[in-house]
């Protein structure tokens, strides 16, 4: 369909070589059957997948191979029918470059699948397809990996309509080099729109928009034509222009509707929820076909052979996906994990293809020369008019750069999309994303030694109320046991109470003890250490004090409670 | 660090932006020779050589690379824009003293590129006009006001050895500025006053086509986009309607607003100084009002002051409050909410 829909220019943003004619023409490829795969439990945001199988299990293609774990998190499924191997640590593509925890299966060459049963989802309770879906490991292909299940839920609204009115589809694919969603859009389309489809009826969506940049006539032409084909028309297929970064969730959704999506908040909260292509085309195999998600598109690109688009099995090395792009040409000086403008430096070719990667971009000294020496900021503000989120970059960078982290924040650091348009226009080659992810880290880190510190703080505190108390607690024992002691002794004066005689009596016999001891030291001609010629009263009273002690250490010690120190 | 993007915008340079600023101005530039003879050509060629001596220096001083920051041209257009505000053939020390001003104080005294609180090419033209005003009025006159005009030899001369085969009474005369304010304050009637040769079509004769130049190239640069249009719309804005305002409550004692935009130093100030992004506020609106404020102290100075021009020293106050301007003209930030959005953002396209 042709597009009534008034388009909304969201600020700043830059125009960078869009080189998608390298890959954009070949179809996409499946990869043949590989010997090995490493499937990563951490393939999303959120929790890892908790591993079902063990060293030495068979597995068959789409077996549950790792449970979702807690709320934000995805299953992971066996790519193919074989036997598990090992579960251990290896190289994934992360920027920290750091191993993480995976299932290495050996491939039996059978290529044998569970049972895979299509729903029913017109049919079925929006909750149990939800479940199903998270069953088979379905997350956001644009490169974030959001479990699918939590965004596929509209949230309850108060007059029981959806709370989400709008579903946009994002064809966008702004970065440089990528080409695998409009492979997807041009070759699938009828999937993809039916994909929507499930979305938009799970989230009780009255509007759907897929948003294409003008730079993929082709794939436009293919939507509007499966469009045409099923006779439908409720799905708006809208041209965007070409503008990086267009296709960020909240700049697409801007650009569709006009309406800003709120600072630390998500679309969903005006009502508008954005799902990559790729996302609308596997949630169609999953729902249609029983498929888990076990594969995805990935372009590879760049200073390659044959650069294209290949279907590759979650798990597939990157090194099996390079050689099957013709391997890295000579002179080839690594190899880009996303886009450009976004990507990330791959630093292992042993990592495997993930959800997250939708790009292996090789780079040559030509392609991607070394960034020149960066001189001062001069702040020109071309990185402020570059800027889709209008921050000032260049004070960010000030403040960041001079370790004034909370004036960095001042400037609304942690608004910054780390989209890249302002290093990308800096005339003094600053690498500005670079600082403000320093400057994003050591505030995370600072929060995390602040709330750790303050844990012990906390703590401590208790430690020194709780000894406080109980120092607080005995003293009133003392006190009160004193007190009853005093009372009883007074009463057994005036009265008749057997108590009190008993004390009494005691009180006596220490003053009979006292006074033998005295005379027993006279005696021998010892003099007791100052307390010859004191007046009977004092006697009485030490002797008081003599028997108050044995009576009371006797109490508290039957009574003292139990305390842990 | 050496993180995303992988990819820079091609061609795209300190030293580009600056080659673009110094092509901005040769319109100007040539207008200038071709109306006031080719003494302009030596003294831009004096600030030169003084300048990337003088960054060498300060550089080694600093024990800074040489390469990259000699490369990147800043102090060329510090050199070109001081030489632009001085009276050409000047005695080659003036230059001197303006270009140490500039490179030294302003720019390394400061921290380098970047760092400078002021516009370097301001306080060298403010010291010298503070410490030598008797050579600071000396302009040459234009072809057919001046007693004699000299060929680039004599130029040479009178800037290195003092005096040549012509004597500077011969080719001075006093700025249009000045002629209008000494005239005025003596109580001379407009139209005598405008009569004089100083005196142009709207500003001071020759001058005027050299300001139309200035703001031919300012237009060069919009639309090579390296300045925007917020900083020399507001700054012709506030001398245009200071002037206006002057003018109307009383024309014999002030010139009109014409005269004051195409005389002096108000269009190269407007897209060139002005709108030095070390200097000037940054943000949109933080833009308007430094540049809207220094319009109207231009004309403040130029009426009321002491000084014959007051660009260099309005640039030089709003420089102060640049920072300060910035803190509170903060632009809102996508997705943040602010009193007055009604009716959704405006397109910025």
């Amino acid at each position: 369909m042709s597009q009534p829909r008034k388009l909304h220019n969201f600020p700043g943003g830059v125009h960078p070589a869009g080189h998608k004619a390298e890959s954009n023409a070949s179809p996409i490829r499946p990869m043949p059957l590989l010997p090995r795969y490493v499937v990563p439990l951490r393939q999303h945001i959120g929790t890892p997948a908790r591993p079902l199988v063990q060293v030495g299990d068979r597995v068959l293609k789409g077996q549950m191979i790792g449970a979702a774990e807690g709320y934000v998190s995805t299953a992971v499924h066996a790519p193919t029918s074989g036997k598990v191997t090992a579960i251990e640590p290896r190289a994934v593509p992360h920027p920290s470059g750091l191993f993480d925890e995976a299932i290495v299966i050996e491939a039996d060459g059978e290529d044998r699948s569970i049972g895979m049963q299509p729903l029913d989802w017109r049919t079925l309770d929006p909750s149990a397809l939800r479940n199903r879906i998270r069953e088979m490991g379905l997350a956001g292909l644009g490169g974030a990996v959001f479990p699918s299940y939590i965004k596929l839920n509209p949230g309850a609204s108060r007059n029981g309509a959806s709370p989400i009115h709008t579903l946009i589809l994002n064809g966008a694919e702004c970065e440089p080099w990528i080409t695998c969603d409009d492979r997807l859009m041009r070759e699938r389309a009828t999937q993809m729109l039916e994909g929507a489809r499930i979305m938009g009826h799970m989230l009780g969506a009255r509007t759907v928009i897929v948003g294409v940049e003008d730079n993929k006539p082709e794939a436009i032409a293919a939507l509007t034509k499966a469009l045409s084909e099923a006779e439908a028309d409720d799905i708006e297929i809208v041209t965007v222009p070409t503008c990086y970064p267009g296709g960020g969730g909240k700049q697409l959704a801007y650009t569709l509707t006009g309406v800003e999506v709120p600072t630390g908040g998500l679309s969903t909260d005006v009502g508008i929820q954005v799902f990559n292509v790729g996302t609308a085309f596997s949630l169609y195999q999953a729902v249609m076909h029983g498929e888990p998600l076990i594969s995805r598109v990935v372009t590879v690109t760049g200073h390659v052979g044959t650069p294209g688009n290949f279907e590759a099995r979650v798990g597939t090395p990157i090194s099996d996906l390079l050689a099957a792009a013709g391997g890295s040409l000579e002179g080839a000086s690594g190899e880009i994990i996303g886009g450009p403008m976004m990507g990330f430096d791959l630093m292992d070719l042993a990592a495997p293809v993930t959800k997250a990667v939708n790009c292996v971009l090789v780079k040559s000294p030509a392609l991607f020369p070394p960034k020149p020496e960066a001189l001062p900021c001069i702040r020109c503000g071309a990185c402020a008019r570059a800027c889709p989120v209008e921050l000032q970059p260049f004070e960010m960078y000030w403040f960041s750069r001079a370790r004034d982290f909370g004036k960095a924040q001042g400037y609304n650091l942690f608004d910054c999309i780390e989209c890249g348009c302002c290093s990308f226009v800096c005339p003094s080659h600053i690498p500005l994303v670079d600082y403000y992810r320093f400057a994003k880290s050591e505030i995370w880190e600072r929060e995390r030694e602040k709330q750790s510190s303050d844990q012990a703080r906390t703590r401590h505190e208790f430690k020194t109320y709780r000894l406080e108390r109980e120092k607080q607690e005995k003293a009133d024992k003392f006190a009160k046991a004193a007190a009853e002691t005093k009372a009883k002794a007074s009463t057994a004066e005036t009265g008749d109470d057997p108590e009190a005689a008993k004390k009494k009596a005691i009180l006596e016999a220490a003053l009979a003890r006292a006074a033998k001891a005295k005379e027993e030291m006279t005696a021998a001609g010892l003099k007791p250490r100052n307390v010859e010629n004191l007046p009977p009263r004092v006697e009485q009273e030490i002797a008081e004090i003599e028997a108050r002690r044995g009576t009371a250490v006797a109490d508290t010690e039957a009574e003292m409670p139990k305390v842990d120190q | 660090m050496n993180g995303s993007p992988f990819t820079l915008l091609e061609r795209n340079s300190v030293s580009v932006v600056m080659l673009k600023v110094m092509a901005a101005l040769i319109p100007a530039i040539i207008a200038h020779a071709w109306f006031f003879g080719p003494g302009i050509w030596v003294s831009l060629l004096v600030c030169s050589v003084f300048a990337i001596g003088l960054e060498t220096l300060m550089l080694l001083m600093r024990g800074r690379p040489l390469g990259p920051f000699l490369k990147d041209g800043s102090v060329l257009v510090t050199a070109w824009l001081l030489a632009l505000s001085l009276p050409t053939l000047a005695p080659w020390w003036l230059y001197a003293v303006g270009m140490i001003f500039s490179v030294v104080v302003a720019k390394h005294l400061y921290g380098g590129l970047g760092q400078n609180l002021f516009n370097p090419a301001m306080v060298g033209y403010a010291a010298l006009i503070v410490s030598f005003p008797m050579y600071m009025t000396q302009w040459p006159g234009p072809i057919g006001v001046a007693v004699q005009s000299i060929n680039l030899g004599e130029a040479f001369d009178l800037v290195f050895a003092g005096q040549g085969s012509v004597s500077v009474d011969a080719f001075t005369s006093a700025t249009a500025l000045d002629t209008w304010k000494t005239q005025a304050r003596l109580g001379k009637p407009v139209a005598d006053i405008l009569v004089m040769p100083a005196f142009g079509w709207a500003g001071g004769r020759g001058q005027e086509l050299v300001s139309l130049m200035y703001l031919l190239g300012g237009l060069l640069l919009l639309g090579n986009r390296l300045i925007t249009w917020h900083i020399p719309a507001a700054f012709l804005g506030g001398v245009a309607f200071t002037a206006w305002g002057l003018h109307l409550l009383d024309p014999g004692q002030h010139a009109g607003p014409l005269f004051h935009l195409l005389s002096g130093g108000v269009m190269l100030g407007a897209f060139f100084i002005a709108t030095d992004p070390v200097t000037a506020a940054s943000t949109p609106r933080g833009k308007l009002i430094y540049a809207g404020m220094a319009g109207l102290i231009t004309v403040l100075i130029r009426n009321f002051g002491g000084y014959p021009d007051g660009v260099a020293f309005s640039i030089l106050l709003m420089n102060v409050a640049a920072p300060f301007i910035d803190t509170y003209t903060q632009p809102r930030v996508f997705g943040h909410k602010t009193s007055d959005q009604a009716g959704g953002r405006k397109d910025t396209a």
